[in-house]
This record gives structure tokens, sequence and C-alpha cells, in this order.
């Protein structure tokens, strides 16, 4: 018998492996690529990387504009961010079982956040710059809507992790609906919740360059400016920029959920 | 006797209790989130946008989107080609990336890497992840022309740092005296991973793996859209940046919705059966 055994799990191994391989062989002669020039061109695109991109001295000189639209785009994604997390709580109280005390509430909000989450961002920052124009706002509201999806599910999960014993509890003390979210669920969720609001704080700064290219809006407009006008060292100056908040933000975000959670 | 008449005297109050260093860090973080907050409200260049024609346009289209999805100027066919092509770039940088990922996690994980070598590829995977995937789709579309391979060369650089991550923090996990034991009995390095790590670490790499390819179907509608290398990014970039037709955005949302949704719906599922 474990002769047996050790054959099919050995078969179901290679099945594994051959359609793993089947898949990228279907995938690649789909998109009918030129495996060749894609795989030199690895190389090349990080020479001509390096060689285009290093800031000159004319790059230094578009500093101030870089760090001012790099400083706005923070401090719209974060502003989007804690206004989606505002609106999340609120969502997020009515859709977790243990608070939320209407139950068709309940379904239409989890079926909410799914939509929303999946929602195809691109189509969020084109419609809305057809209404909006290329404004902060517009940017503002792009980062919002692609967050309240994530947010909201997020934070029903956290919710749900107080569990129902600590309510039923507060409950047989006679406290009402109010203080008990107020004074005993929330306080009790908190670290959990901000964790998630620096999660997505992270992910939108990465996410406003392409948002920003979309929208014409902050950091994403101006490499694009830079880039379609061959100003290649100013765009290679952004990039920089760009990886050095990133790393920043993630290390500050990570050290902070530590001390939330611990 | 006369007993000693009792004094009421005040409980000792309770001497307020100085906070956590979670508690702090809680208050200092609302607070400076509000205030960043405030400060960006309050400073939004708005230009005179007229807030109620904005709003009211903004509804409308959204219920043209919703409400009535229509064909545009792509036929059916062209449409779910586009899509079908959008389906093929994430599945193909998704394999690609796990496969490259899961040699350069064993030269990232503690108990495999020496650590300065680990300590060097985990600075490069953080500066590749910090790059934007469509700055490098960008920079390859100027490089290699504008196409499939732009696309599948920027996807990949950021599927691999992203997932030589995850994969480096799943391996982490397995207990060392695991792998010192197979050691121990003579098994080299090859056979070290193929009988130690891999069995532990299968059920979170193929998680892994699968949370990327639905950030990579994301990524491939976007990059589709504002590098315009194909896919039904670009159409949905056309349709709506170019011939103002919010019907036929509204039909390319409801495909890309379902498809999620049905993501969404299998992530579930496999979250279920590996976890039992």
């Amino acid at each position: 018998m474990p002769n047996l055994y050790l054959r099919q799990t050995a078969r179901r191994r290679w099945l594994t492996l051959i359609a793993a391989l089947g898949l990228l062989v279907a995938g690649q002669l789909w998109l009918q690529l030129n495996d060749r020039q894609a795989f030199m061109g690895v190389w090349a695109g990080l020479a001509w990387l390096v060689h285009n991109f290093t800031p000159d001295a004319a790059a230094w000189h578009d500093l101030p504009t870089i760090t001012y639209q790099l400083w706005r785009t923070i401090v719209i994604a974060i502003a989007a961010t804690s206004v989606a997390a505002i609106v999340a709580v609120g969502l997020g109280l009515a859709g977790a079982a243990t608070t939320g005390r209407i139950r068709w509430l309940r379904g239409g909000v989890r079926l909410f956040a799914s939509v929303m989450r999946n929602f195809p961002f691109v189509a969020w920052a084109l419609v809305l710059l057809f209404s909006f124009k290329q404004n902060d706002f517009t940017g503002f509201l792009a980062l919002f809507l692609m967050t309240i999806g994530y947010l909201t599910r997020a934070f029903i999960e956290t919710l749900e992790e107080v569990g129902g014993g600590a309510i039923e509890a507060l409950e047989a003390t006679g406290a009402r609906y109010w203080p008990i979210v107020i004074q005993g669920v929330l306080p009790a969720a908190i670290g959990g919740l901000l964790s998630w609001v620096l999660y997505m704080i992270e992910n939108n700064i990465r996410d406003a360059t392409l948002v920003g290219m979309l929208t014409g809006t902050g950091i994403g407009f101006t490499f694009d400016l830079y880039f379609k006008s061959f100003r290649y060292p100013s765009a290679g100056l952004v990039v920089v920029t760009l990886i050095i908040t990133t790393i920043a933000i993630e290390l500050l975000a990570t050290h902070l959920r530590q001390v939330l959670t611990h | 006797m006369i007993a000693k008449p009792l004094t009421l005297t005040r409980a000792p109050q309770p001497q307020k209790r100085p906070l956590s260093r979670a508690q702090r860090a809680t208050r200092l973080l609302l607070l400076a989130l509000t205030a960043i907050s405030g400060y960006a409200l309050v400073t939004m260049h708005t230009d005179h946008l007229n807030w109620a024609t904005a709003f009211a346009s903004f509804w409308h289209n959204l219920q043209l989107m919703i409400v009535h999805p229509h064909l545009g100027q792509d036929s059916w066919a062209a449409l779910l080609q586009a899509f079908a092509n959008t389906i093929a770039l994430a599945m193909l940088t998704t394999l690609l990336g796990a496969f490259l990922a899961f040699f350069l996690a064993l030269a990232t994980a503690r108990p495999f890497a020496p650590k300065p070598l680990a300590l060097a590829m985990r600075s490069l995977m953080a500066v590749i992840r910090a790059i934007p995937t469509i700055l490098w789709v960008l920079v390859y579309a100027t490089v290699i022309g504008l196409g499939n391979e732009a696309a599948v060369v920027g996807l990949t650089f950021h599927s691999v740092a992203y997932l030589t991550k995850a994969f480096a923090e799943a391996m982490e996990t397995v207990p060392p005296a695991k792998l010192a034991a197979l050691r121990a009995t003579g098994c080299g390095f090859w056979l070290t991973v193929r009988h130690a790590l891999w069995p532990e670490v299968r059920a979170s790499l193929l998680s892994w793996t699968f949370i990327r390819f639905e950030i990579n179907f994301t990524n491939a509608v976007a990059v589709g859209a504002a590098a315009g290398t194909g896919g039904i990014g670009y159409n949905l970039f056309m349709a709506s940046a170019f011939n103002f037709d919010f019907q036929e955005v509204g039909l390319i949302v409801y495909l890309l919705l379902a498809f999620a949704i049905c993501l969404e719906f299998v992530a579930v599922r496999m979250r279920k059966h590996l976890t039992h």
C-alpha cells in the first residue's frame, strides 16, 4: 500500500509541474513573445536606466519642485486613507458579526466592500478625471474610493476578533449599544485598526504614482512630464526620491505596527 | 468598652496609571493623522472647481457605467481577446516571478544564506520594490519597444522582488532544528531543501503566489492604461479618456469585476483547503 501512495503522490507532483510549465508556455505563445528580445532587453534596460536616469546638475534645479510634489502626494495619500478609515469604521461596525445588529445591512456592507475592493482603480481614476478635471481633489477621491473596500473588509475582521464574549459580558452589566462599542469594542480593536491604516497608507503612497499619472496630479504627473519631454535625469531624480520615501515609510510603518500591536 | 468611632476615610484614590507604550503610540498616531489630513484638506488646490456640476457629472457617468453598460468602438471579440491578453500577462509574470523568487529567496532566508549575502539581497529587493511597476514598464517600453515584452519584463521585475521577500519570510518560519537534523544525516543542500524546507513552506508559497496573481492582474490592467502596452487596460483608457464612452467603460468594469470576484472566491476556498 505505501508503494501505491508514493506512486500516486509522485504522479500528482509531476502533473502539477507539467501543468505549471504548460501554463507558462501557453501564456507565452498567446502573447506571441519574442523571448530573446525580452531576455536581452532586461540587461539593456538596466544599462539604459543607469546611463540616462543618473541625475545631473540641471536635474538638481528641479529638486524643489519634485520634493514639493512628493510632499503633496504623501499628504493627500494620508488624508485619503484617514478619511476612508473613518467611513470604514462605521461600515465595519455595521458589517461585523459581533456588532452589526441588522442582518440585511451586514450582508449589504460585505457585498459593498467586495465590489469596491475589486473595482478596477484605473476606471475610478479615468472617470474622476473626466468630472473633476486635473487637480488634487481628483487624486484624493481616486485613492479614497480605492481604499474604502479594503479597509472595510479588514476592519470587519479586526472587529470580529474582539469577540462576542466581551460584548456579552458588557451587555450583562446593562450597558447599551453605543457605550459598549465606544468604550469596549473600539479601544480593544484600535491597535489592529491602526495597523491596517498604516498598511494602506504605505500601499497608497506606492500606488499614488500610478494614480497621479492617470489623473495628472502629484508626483506621478511630475514624473510623466519629465519622462515624456525626455528630461531623463530629472525623471531619475524623481525615482530616487520615490525610493527613499517608500523605504523610509515602509520602515516607519513596520516599526509603528510592532509598537501598536504589542 | 466603647468602640472607637468609625471614621469614614476616603478610599485611596487610584493613581492614574501611566499610559503604556502602545497607548502613547496610538494617541500620537491618531493626532498625527488628524493633523496631516486636516492640513491636506484645507490646502488642497481645487482650481475653482464647480462642485455641483462636478458631482452631478460624476453621478451621471457612474449611472451610465453601472446601469447602461454597452459595447462601444470595440467588438466583443476584440474586448475578449484583450481581456485574455491581460489574464495571460498576469499569469505568465506571476509564474515567472514565483520561479525566480524561490531561488532568490534561498539566497535571502536566514537559515540558508550567509549574513552579508542575505543583507545585500534584502536591500536590493527593497529598492526594486520601491520603484513603482509602471516605471519599470515605461523604461522597458522605451528600450525594447512598446508591446507585450515590455509589460512582461516590467511586471516580472516587481513580482520577483515582492515574492522574494514573502518567500524568504515564509522560509524563516521553518524550525532550524529540522534543517539541522537533515544536515546531520549527511544530506546535501538540495536534499535538505527538498525534504525539510519544501514540505513546510509549500502551502504558504502557494498562497503568496496566488495573492501576487491578483495584484498582477490589477497591475496588468493599469499598465495597459498608463503605458499603452495593450490588454484590456488600453481599451479602458481609450474608451474613457479618448472616446468618453462611459457605457463601454461600464462593460469593461463588469468584465474585470466578474473575474476579480471569481479570483476572490477561489482564494477563500484555497485558504480553507490549505489550513485544514
